[in-house]
């Protein structure tokens, strides 16, 4: 499973799936948050969901000197933070700029794909599901 | 609240001497939440009476609440400053990307003093003031370029708010707007000519972190309690479908929509610029304030073809609601519905307050119908009811201040009635231009009686349309349901809550959101604080030069037939006399 964004020109830059990201965690605010909303050039022009594409081949973790990211199944990666130096290179690697900045444990933040934030997405925006490769795989 | 709740922080700036620094403020914000609350202390204590509103020491308050960034719908900042517009409180609320960008900056409030030089705007990163150069974008024709440029120029995507003016602001016209996110509007009472006054072009804030909560369990709880009514309730659902223009074809069918100039209460071209026709014809967006699932921001997408070329055409993306359809449109008589998005496109690039501008032009056309107002005043222009170009020009003409008529209507109609007569049918409250609300006694008294002169302060006109259309009700008692109203929504905009959920946020929902925040409260200790921070406002209004004995009533409140009518002057009189005397003297 992963997060996928169905319809992005859905979407009215609420942010709601930002704070429910953090709110997982148990803290209000932001600032731990693996999806972001940004206007593509004013908001009146739309606007675009930045968040992890699950690869199923990721550049960040080619790139990760202490192997801290470890391929998930279903795509993407996730975060060992023992292992994790906070080098930054993973988020140079990213090239949809999907790897946010955890300033207080100065940690990159990725998204796990657990769909939290698409629960809350008032306009159908987001969705967890399957890849389609799963679903073709399934019904083999 | 939580120890250590970076609310608490107050950001001072002073342009003059390019200096900043954060005081904690856990005094204010302990008690008052944030908001109005902290907002109404801050301006108290920074703009002794008397001081010039466009001094240079004359402060601008930007304050945010403790539910920002907790809750849904906690959306709002409100702003403080001397209203050069009325002379007194001037207060204005916004929402847009701004609470939730201060609050996610590490500060609480914002206290910016002193005035720049050279035109400069300000951006706060995480809390800290950095001093930059806009030289290049003063006297720019339209503040959504200039917006764009410093989005061009700051970082922080999608974790930022750009508060900024247009010329209106630099041109210190005194209901010239402060834009934020291009379509939010601290609208009201003049904030853009503070900005002006200071050389200041805008205020950038940006910030991410996260925020504490007393129970994460609780919190995690209430939170869903408080999102799921918000997207289950049918006002909501209102706002998003057509937004606050849905009202104007039922407002127009009770004989209160204000038309011609208050001619009229009913529109014979409503239909045409309804909320029905402007969605299914030219939505082309809908957004929303950071934290809020309703997205009542209706934005149309106006294609318009060149006179020049054929083929060539141009699309303008036009922020619409009810109170600029009914001061831009059936105020002045305009029934062409692309016509009156086009003079909104005007008002909002110029940075005019849209409710203020239409006004003044209603009354400048009745003024030139009754020859108070001569083409010689105006420079030639003709202003006619139901003729957009006139008024394209006009808003031109009030930011341009071309001459001394028009310098005169940038400072209101009560200015302009002064010098030219037609006091009668200058609609103006409290010397603030009127909503749009023809409803009757509650509406009117509601704009003189409410702090900012604002049918937010209390919602008049509501109670006008739910409960005096069975009967006028004793001068006394309406006042005091309006006082009622209004002391309630102290808190709704300390903690700062957007009014529209305000049918979410009961006094008792209220209590448990602030205990998410760390703040302990009984009922009977909330309403305490909501007269307070009540008072402290009239306190504020009162030493600057407010009188409820100064108030004047437009007899054209009482000529056109309203939702409500019947009832006269002396009624109006009594109800304020009995305000003043609650209102003017301390709490007993």
């Amino acid at each position: 499973m992963r997060l996928s964004v169905i319809d992005a020109e859905r979407c009215t830059g609420c942010q709601i799936c930002m704070f429910a990201c953090t709110r997982r965690l148990g803290y209000a605010g932001m600032g731990k948050t693996a999806i972001h909303i940004k206007s593509v050039g004013g908001m009146e022009h739309g606007l675009s969901v930045v968040v992890c594409r699950a690869c199923e081949d990721p550049p960040c973790a080619k790139v990760c000197p202490e192997d801290a990211l470890v391929l998930r199944k279903g795509g993407g990666v996730l975060l060992d933070p023992s292992k994790c130096t906070g080098c930054g290179l993973c988020r140079q690697a990213c090239i949809v700029s999907a790897i946010f900045w955890d300033k207080e444990a100065e940690k990159p933040i990725i998204c796990v794909h657990c769909g939290y934030c698409a629960k809350y997405c008032p306009h159908g925006v987001l969705a967890l599901e399957e890849r389609r490769e799963e679903v073709s795989n399934a019904a083999k | 609240m939580l120890p250590n709740d970076p609310l608490a922080n107050v950001l001072y700036v002073d342009l003059t001497k390019k200096r900043s620094w954060v005081e904690r403020r856990e005094d204010l914000f302990g008690k008052y939440f944030g908001g109005a609350g902290v907002a109404i202390q801050l301006l108290t204590e920074n703009c002794p009476a008397g001081m010039e509103p466009l001094a240079p020491e004359a402060p601008i308050v930007l304050a945010t609440g403790p539910l920002e960034g907790l809750f849904p719908l906690g959306s709002k900042t409100v702003a403080m400053f001397k209203s050069p517009h009325t002379g007194n409180l001037g207060e204005s609320h916004a929402g847009g990307r701004s609470a939730v960008a201060i609050r996610m900056s590490g500060i609480g409030a914002i206290v910016i003093t002193g005035a720049n030089t050279n035109p400069g705007y300000l951006s706060i990163e995480e809390g800290k003031a950095y001093f930059r150069d806009a030289t290049t974008l003063w006297g720019m024709s339209s503040s959504v370029t200039a917006g764009r440029i410093i989005r061009q120029n700051e970082s922080s995507a999608g974790l930022r708010s750009i508060m900024r003016i247009g010329r209106a602001g630099e041109n210190l016209v005194t209901y010239a707007d402060v834009s934020t996110e291009t379509y939010r509007h601290f609208g009201r009472l003049g904030m853009g000519a503070v900005f002006g006054s200071k050389k200041l072009k805008a205020v950038v804030v940006s910030g991410n972190r996260t925020l504490e909560v007393a129970d994460k369990v609780a919190y995690r709880a209430l939170y869903d309690e408080i999102n799921t009514a918000a997207v289950s309730s049918p006002v909501m659902k209102k706002y998003h479908d057509l937004g606050t223009a849905e009202n104007i074809q039922p407002l127009s069918a009770l004989g209160g929509l204000p038309t011609r100039n208050v001619q009229a209460g009913c529109f014979e071209s409503a239909e045409a610029i309804s909320g029905e026709h402007y969605a299914e014809h030219y939505l082309g967006r809908r957004l929303a304030c950071s934290h809020c699932p309703v997205a009542c921001i209706h934005i149309a997408a106006l294609r318009e073809p060149y006179q020049d070329e054929a083929y060539y055409y141009k699309t303008t993306m036009i922020s619409y609601d009810y109170e600029p359809i009914y001061a831009l449109g059936s105020m002045l008589g305009l029934s062409n519905p692309e016509q009156v998005l086009s003079l909104m496109n005007e008002v909002e690039t110029l940075g005019l307050d849209a409710m203020s501008a239409g006004v003044c032009l209603a009354w400048a056309t009745e003024a030139m119908e009754k020859g108070l107002v001569t083409e010689q005043d105006t420079g030639g222009l003709k202003l006619e009811f139901g003729k957009a170009d006139g008024y394209v020009a006009g808003v031109e003409a009030i930011t341009s201040r071309s001459n001394e008529f028009w310098k005169i209507l940038g400072r209101g109609v009560d200015a302009a009635a002064a010098r030219y007569g037609g006091a009668d049918f200058a609609m103006a409250f409290g010397g603030n231009e009127m909503p749009g609300y023809h409803t009757g006694p509650a509406g009117y008294l509601g704009f003189m009686l409410g702090a900012r002169h604002s049918h937010l302060d209390n919602a008049g006109y509501a109670i006008d349309q739910k409960e005096l259309t069975k009967g006028l009700i004793p001068a006394e008692q309406l006042a005091q349901k309006l006082m009622d109203e209004e002391r309630w929504r102290q808190v709704l905009s300390s903690l700062t809550v957007c009014f529209f959920a305000r049918g979410i946020y009961t006094p008792e929902l209220t209590l448990r959101a602030l205990a998410a925040a760390g703040y302990n409260l009984t009922a009977e200790q909330l309403a305490e604080t909501a007269d307070d921070i009540y008072r402290a406002k009239f306190a504020f209004k009162l030493a600057n030069g407010f009188g409820f004995d100064k108030l004047t009533i437009p007899q054209r409140v009482f000529e056109t037939p309203a939702v409500v009518s019947g009832f006269d002057e002396a009624y109006m009189r009594r109800a304020i006399a009995f305000a003043a005397g609650q209102l003017a003297s301390p709490r007993a």
